[in-house]
């Protein structure tokens, strides 16, 4: 039950002092603002960076013994994973291994598929996802998702991000959605290129940056917990960086599970790591301990690149 | 590979000494290029043939029709004698022998006894002068003794001699008027009486057994009214079953029934759509007969499964991404469609309803069926008035026996042509206004 309050009432920690927008008095979204603070430059070391000891949150979302079928079709056979919050977790493994599965059944993205079914015990905060008098629908404003392959609105780029609030009714009026849109681009890194051009179609910006547009749309309803799908494997070297460098600043403030296909980026952006093979987890730790250590023979296979 | 490529440049600088597989490749790609040149000139064939059917179909059509865009009329002066009108009854006057006869007496001419010589006139002249003469004298009764113009249309046989239809190199008993006529409208166009100009009876009046005085707007206005009914019931429904189908619907076996029976309806021959609709809309439901209410509903059913499957091709073609995006900021199915999914399907079930409600609009075997054959010379002033629509109009005229309506028919193909073409301009422009909101 407070699974739905929580959301409903959802106020915005998006509108923090840190990050108010100064629209008190030019009430527009397009004035003049002040530059963002440089960033430093990400940091692209192969081996764990200096965030692998970092301390992680308390358990968030809690799995165990889930099953998923597809009809008669079974993609997760028995998976029991914790998942900390404010922290990064990945989720690694060849191809077809049940990644996407596991990680939709967390926002249940998989009750969209008809022939999709899950069975076993999904908790978040300690409550049942799966219970019936969980509305999917607030789930999924709380456990935001980015996809693989960018997929804004084809909105302008404001009504891109101003949806979510919108039909969740988070803003009373105009002034707080436009302070919600930009607090929200701005979380994304992404207010700087568009601050001028929020009219114009989500859809005419690059790749990245419909990316990092996406992110902020997920971003705009205040979830707390953020999958995300492969995220920059469809994206160039530099694009994905910047994903990368946001993925670590969005951090300290949510939980957020990545499915990726790079061992390197695994291994520089998440503290938690669990190796998916055939529908099962075989490994689950801490990311240093993964890569430097796996227990698991085909764990140690699939890092070093002998399958996959 | 066993055999070489031939040189990318060397092609045409092959030797006579070049070896037997670069010949083989050489001679392997002439064919090539000549299968892609043949394959081409199919496709032009087929495109010039089809064009040249269209073209031959328009010339033929406007050929034969572009005659009743314009008219002759006559005007004359004629005293209303009041030994001839009785106040009383006015209705009952022969204003047509009257005018008949002032046409012979203005030609110089005199009336026998048998009243031939102003029953020949009589003959050239539409039954519109006497009628517009009677409408005048009710409304001012003090015209009686007086002399007033009036005017009107030419008959639809002196109409087609001053068009060149009949001449006088036909032998006499061949053409529907004799030669004394013929003097006779040769005499009144001498006279400066006869004027030419553009058919606006065609546009303004209804149908008539008169072909110089009947007209399409009738027709038009039943067209309109009907194709108007069958369109608020063909695109909600369909376009909510097409949703209901696509995005909530479980897939199952009753689905999977109702999808194939859909598809088989839109295949289902327009007459039993008519049968149906004699059947249940005016049998059961006891709707009015003839009535583009009723007309409406038995065309709505017909392009409800047109409508239907065009809308959820539209929905299919919408990328699973967009679904995907709106579930996951929390939006609920009814909100995803709405939001998202059926805006960027719009120019899709725009174009498919308006294409289903064009075919529609020529549909005429299930409107003759629930009575919108019969001669219809009012216009309908609601759905539930008895009407006629173009086609119909159109089949009615083709039967005709009286020449001015052969091309009067093919000016009312040129009018449905001309009402379809407004209909698919219309769903081009809904297209772009739908598609620039992205
Ligand atoms: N919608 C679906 N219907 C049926 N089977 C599916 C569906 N989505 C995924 N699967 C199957 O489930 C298994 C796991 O897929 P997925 O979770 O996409 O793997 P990964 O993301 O690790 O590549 C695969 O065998 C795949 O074929
Ligand atoms: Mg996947």
């Amino acid at each position: 039950m407070s699974l739905l309050n929580r959301a409903v009432t959802a106020d915005t920690t998006l509108l923090a002092p840190a990050v108010q927008p100064p629209h008190a008095d030019n009430s527009g979204v397009d004035g003049p603002l002040p530059p963002e603070p440089r960033r430093a430059a990400p940091t692209l070391e192969i081996h764990t960076g200096p965030q692998a000891g970092a301390a992680v949150g308390a358990v968030k979302v809690s799995a165990r013994d889930v099953n998923v079928f597809y009809g008669d079709k079974q993609a997760i056979f028995d998976v029991s994973l914790d998942i900390p919050d404010r922290a990064v977790t990945a989720f690694i493994g060849p191809s077809g291994c049940g990644k996407s599965t596991f990680l939709r059944t967390m926002n249940r993205m998989n009750d969209t598929i008809p022939s999709a079914r899950t069975t076993g015990s999904i908790t978040m905060d300690g409550e049942d996802v799966n219970a019936r008098d969980v509305d999917p629908v607030v789930l999924r404003a709380r456990v935001g998702m980015v996809f693989q392959k960018p997929n804004p609105f084809p909105k302008t780029i404001y009504e891109n991000v101003a949806y979510g609030p919108r039909i969740h009714g988070l803003a009373r009026g105009k002034s707080e959605l436009d302070g919600i849109v930009e607090a929200s681009l701005r979380k994304a890194g992404l207010w700087n290129e568009v601050a001028d051009r929020l009219d114009q179609p989500g859809t005419s910006l690059s790749g990245g940056q419909q990316q990092r547009l996406v992110i902020a749309r997920a971003i705009s309803v205040s979830p707390e917990v953020i999958l995300m799908d492969e995220p920059s494997s469809a994206l160039d070297p530099i694009a994905t960086a910047r994903i990368e460098e946001l993925i670590d600043e969005l951090r300290g403030q949510y939980c957020i599970v990545i499915v990726t296909h790079s061992m390197s980026q695994a291994a520089r952006v998440s503290q938690k790591t669990a190796f998916f093979h055939l529908g099962r987890v075989v490994e689950a730790g801490p990311t240093e301990d993964i890569f430097t250590n796996p227990r698991d023979k085909r764990t140690q296979d699939y890092i070093t690149g002998r399958f996959g | 590979m066993t055999e070489a490529l031939p040189p990318l440049a060397g092609l045409r600088a092959a030797s006579p000494a070049a070896s037997a597989v670069q010949v083989a490749a050489e001679r392997r790609l002439k064919r090539r290029y000549a299968a892609e040149q043949r394959f081409k000139w199919y496709g032009r064939l087929a495109i010039i043939l089809a064009l040249s059917f269209l073209a031959v179909l328009l010339t033929r059509i406007v050929g034969q029709g572009y005659t009743a865009f314009w008219t002759h009329s006559v005007t004359t002066q004629v005293r209303i004698d009041p030994a001839r009108v009785d106040r009383s009854y006015i209705e009952g006057t022969n204003f047509d022998q009257m005018i008949a006869e002032a046409v012979l007496v203005r030609l110089g001419g005199r009336d026998d006894p048998e009243g031939l010589a102003s029953g020949q006139i009589r003959r050239l002249l539409s039954p519109d002068l006497g009628l517009n003469l009677l409408v005048r004298v009710r409304e001012d009764p003090s015209l009686i003794g007086r002399t007033v113009t009036v005017g009107g249309a030419v008959s639809d046989e002196a109409d087609f001699y001053f068009k060149g239809g009949i001449t006088r190199e036909q032998p006499e008993g061949d053409r529907p008027l004799s030669n004394q006529q013929l003097d006779t409208l040769d005499r009144l166009q001498a006279e400066g009486l006869v004027r030419s100009g553009f058919n606006t009876t065609l546009f303004t009046r209804t149908d008539s057994t008169q072909p110089e005085i009947a007209g399409l707007l009738g027709a038009v206005i039943g067209s309109a009214l009907t194709i108007l009914v069958a369109a608020l019931l063909a695109v909600p429904v369909g376009v909510l079953a097409a949703l209901y189908l696509e995005e909530f619907s479980p897939r199952n076996r009753l689905t999977q029934f109702i999808e194939v029976n859909i598809n088989n309806l839109a295949a289902v021959p327009s007459i039993v759509y008519g049968l149906l609709g004699v059947a249940v809309i005016l049998n059961t439901f006891g709707l009015p007969r003839a009535s583009p209410l009723a007309g409406g509903m038995v065309l709505s059913l017909m392009a409800m499964p047109t409508v239907i499957i065009a809308t959820r091709s539209a929905l299919k073609a919408v990328p699973p991404s967009i679904r995907e995006a709106a579930f996951g900021v929390g939006a609920s199915r009814t909100q995803t469609v709405f939001h998202h999914v059926l805006p960027l399907a719009m120019p899709g079930v725009m174009t498919g309803a308006i294409l289903a409600l064009a075919k529609a609009l020529g549909e005429t075997a299930p409107l003759l069926l629930i009575g919108m054959v019969a001669f219809t010379p009012s216009i309908p002033s609601g759905p539930t008035d008895a009407a006629t629509v173009l086609p119909v109009q159109i089949f009615l005229w083709n039967n005709a026996s009286e020449r001015g309506f052969e091309e009067r028919t093919a000016a009312a193909i040129l009018v449905l042509l001309l009402f379809m073409i407004c209909m698919n301009a219309l769903a081009i422009t809904l297209r772009r206004r739908f598609e620039r909101r992205w």
